[in-house]
């Protein structure tokens, strides 16, 4: 699209003219949803840890041939996945890996809340809490974001991705299709029940 | 539209995918219903805190090697 290969990147350009602070700030905002996108592949926080340091490798000697048919961030990101899942595969070679990833049957249908809250009518019977009177500390306190940080880790791998890449790196549906190749819809359906899920785990938390 | 359906479309109605039909539903049912409208809300705040999760510092000696690959890179 046009407006895609006219789009100048501040970070793309950083990079090109050789900023070092740019590149540093870069790695830096990045690693986090990185480290947690290349967990969802690899059997522990090194193994990912060096996917990522691979994945910047891989971005610095092939600049020159990124051509801005997608964000660049995109683009950083989907060197990651193809660095995270080839170490995966071979990985799963070496170890007794018992395809963990595709047996999460997380494109299940069924519903996201606990049938038994609501009543026949299916009308609320024990709606939600409301948070709005939790002080914002509480809700913002590291406790806090270290169990959400957990709820994320314990979903279906499959709802992970998606949920690390939307809500947690800040990618739009449209990037995240285009990144795992997959449907708007089975997008959508990924990410309804890891939301609902990491929810669960806060009204739980917060009760 | 009941609430145990509504729970259901929240991601899509924060997406701005609903049909025009289900979208005038689901708000004409969130503007009654006091249980869905927090459960809107707290995903939201599920959304937000997901967010916060985003950093994490960068170990030391993985910083110090590609700062050393971009010079490299940078020199070359």
């Amino acid at each position: 699209m046009l407006s895609v290969s006219l789009h100048v990147d501040p970070d793309l350009e950083a990079l090109r003219s050789g900023n070092e602070a740019a590149f540093e700030a870069l790695i830096g905002r990045y690693h986090g949803p990185m480290l947690r996108l290349a967990m969802t592949y690899t059997r522990d926080r090194g193994a990912a840890e060096d996917a990522v340091q691979e994945t910047w490798l891989i971005c610095l000697r092939t600049l020159s041939r990124f051509e801005g048919r997608s964000s660049f961030k995109t683009w950083i990101f989907g060197i990651l996945l193809n660095v995270a899942r080839s170490r995966r595969r071979k990985e799963s070679r070496i170890l007794p890996f018992t395809s963990l990833f595709w047996r999460d049957g997380d494109n299940a249908r069924g519903p996201t809340v606990d049938r038994r809250r609501f009543g026949g009518d299916g009308l609320w019977s024990q709606p939600p809490d409301s948070w709005a009177n939790i002080p914002e500390s509480r809700l913002l306190d590291r406790e806090t974001i270290d169990r959400v940080k957990v709820a994320i880790e314990g979903l279906p791998a499959k709802q992970r991705e998606v949920v690390i890449l939307r809500d947690v790196a800040g990618f739009d549906a449209e990037e995240v299709c285009s990144l795992l190749s997959i449907s708007a819809a089975n997008q959508r359906v990924r990410l309804h029940r890891g939301r609902a899920s990491v929810r669960k785990t806060l009204e739980e938390y917060l009760k | 539209m009941t609430c145990r359906e509504v729970v259901e479309l929240m991601t899509d109605y924060l997406d701005g995918v609903l049909s025009a039909a289900d979208r005038a539903k689901f708000e004409q049912h969130m503007t009654g219903c006091d249980g869905c409208s927090t459960y809107l809300d707290q995903l939201r705040t599920a959304r937000m805190l997901m967010g916060k999760v985003a950093y994490e510092p960068v170990p030391a000696p993985l910083k110090a090697e590609l700062m050393n690959a971009f010079r490299s890179w940078k020199a070359s």
